[in-house]
């Protein structure tokens, strides 16, 4: 069984998203996900500044086997990627819901809330 | 739910993630394919390959049959046991399959096919038995571990009789001999030393488990994918296929010219290519940028665009390396479309690892 933290958001192409306390938002891959995917080997994060959409593909990871596209879960402005991936890619594997953090977003403030799943939800869309 | 190999229940066991490989219920691998890789690199690691395609091929007629059928020549084959790597052509020179060809005896070839291409081999064969004095038999009931890595002989070696042992571990390479039920070859497909079993289908469990029990590790296509890459081996349908010719594929060394009287088929388009120079090759790619070659990108050159037919991150170099058919007058520097940008990669020669170490330099 994979790990679902409750304190997370998730969506159904097998993002997290983490509600911090300076308003941002921070994304990543789920432990489902990763573990779909195997070996990961290499990650393009999005720049500081992007804009995005939801639904937007933005961040690209790559296991030995595959690419796959990362996106966003919310409107608004990539504050960051996490630069460790550049070197440290396995720790999408290791840590997917720590290190292993692909970006933060700061949401627009005129975004609608977007239609995120709890940790229950998301968990009976992996049974499906 | 596709065709299984008598190792089947062995790999749900060993908590194994399958996938459809040419018909078959395959293992991608059994918790990490680059951990996997690099047991092979290092010790031993086993492969079940059950999948492939066992053909015999006897009679009075059978050397000559396949000194027609095959580019490179068995004749080359004098001692019993040994063995040759070829491609089987079309009329136009192009690859029906590769495969390898054991000499076993006068009249007595063993030919290991792949597993995707198993119906139109046999039926490919059949169709030119007709009239010459061979008998193509299909061994559907036989299963092949490979076991690979440079402890691998030493590790198997404790499947055999005692009577066999010094036998089997004194092969050379491209050599096998019959080591009672067990066809010990002393080949692969990853570029480090160690031997493609064939066996009884119903030992094969056993013989697994006891290689398990001597430390060698279960591998999955996974592994034995990135490994052939970086030990520059085709892997044919990506590689190569009916539309190439082995000179555009990197295997003009596997076809036999000479003698010139053989008259193979394909012969004539590929002789007259040869003349008149193949318009495309098959070469290596190392990608210099940040990212990963896959199958299908597009290669820029200055003599024209090309395509990554096999691409991947490669454990052993940290880097990321592929094959490529580009125009015959590509240079050394190139560029490859990865998701809309051109990144920089350099033409290299393959291997790009044998036997554990790169053979390429890196910077």
């Amino acid at each position: 069984m994979s790990n679902i933290p409750s304190d997370l958001k998730y969506t159904r192409s097998h993002e997290w998203l983490r509600q911090e306390d300076d308003g941002t938002v921070t994304v990543g891959i789920t432990d489902h996900a990763q573990d779909a995917l195997g070996d990961l080997v290499f990650v393009e994060t999005p720049e500081a500044g992007r804009s995005v959409k939801a639904g937007e593909a933005c961040a690209v990871v790559e296991s030995v086997k595959a690419a796959s596209d990362v996106y966003s879960p919310v409107d608004g402005e990539v504050v960051a990627g996490n630069e460790a991936l550049a070197g440290q890619p396995e720790l999408l594997n290791t840590d997917p819901y720590g290190e292993g953090w692909i970006m933060k977003v700061r949401p627009a403030a005129s975004a609608e809330t977007p239609t995120l799943l709890d940790a229950n939800t998301y968990a009976s869309t992996l049974e499906e | 739910m596709g065709e299984q190999t008598p190792l089947y229940s062995e790999h749900e066991r060993l908590g194994a993630r399958l996938v459809d490989f040419g018909g078959w219920d395959m293992p991608l691998h059994y918790g990490s394919q680059v951990d996997e890789h690099h047991v092979v690199r290092r010790e031993a690691g086993m492969f079940d390959v059950s999948h492939m395609t066992v053909v015999d091929v006897a009679g009075p007629g059978a050397g000559p049959w396949l000194r027609r059928l095959l580019a490179n020549d068995v004749a080359r084959l004098q001692a019993p046991g040994k063995a040759l790597y070829t491609c089987m052509l079309n009329d136009d020179g192009g690859v029906i399959d590769d495969l390898i060809a054991y000499y076993l005896g006068p009249g007595d070839y063993r030919l290991v096919v792949n597993a995707a291409t198993r119906a139109k081999d046999l039926a490919w064969l059949q169709r030119h038995a007709e009239g010459a004095e061979v008998v193509v038999e299909e061994r559907p009931e036989l299963a092949m571990i490979a076991v690979q890595g440079p402890s691998a002989r030493e590790r198997a070696a404790r499947l055999l009789a005692e009577e066999h042992r010094a036998t089997a571990l004194a092969l050379t390479p491209f050599t096998a001999a019959q080591c009672g039920e067990l066809f010990v070859a002393r080949t692969g497909y990853t570029g480090e030393d160690g031997w493609e079993i064939i066996l009884p289908g119903e030992r094969a469990a056993e013989a697994w488990q006891a290689l398990l029990a001597a430390g060698v590790k279960p591998c999955g296509l996974g592994a034995r994918d990135t490994l052939r890459l970086e030990a520059g081996m085709n892997l044919y349908g990506q590689d190569m296929d009916e539309t190439t010719t082995p000179l555009e594929s990197g295997l003009g060394w596997t076809v036999a010219w000479e003698p010139a009287a053989r008259d193979f088929i394909g012969r004539a388009a590929l002789q007259a290519q040869r003349d008149a120079g193949a318009p495309r090759k098959l070469v290596g790619l190392l990608l210099e940028d940040r990212g990963v070659l896959r199958g299908h990108q597009r290669v820029v050159t200055p003599a024209g665009d090309g395509e990554v037919t096999s691409g991947s991150f490669a454990p052993t170099l940290a880097r990321s390396i592929g094959f490529a058919r580009v125009p015959a007058g590509a240079g050394e520097q190139v560029q490859v479309d990865i998701r809309g940008r051109l990144l920089a990669a350099r033409v290299v020669r393959p291997p790009f690892v044998r036997n554990g170490k790169p053979r390429i330099q890196l910077d």
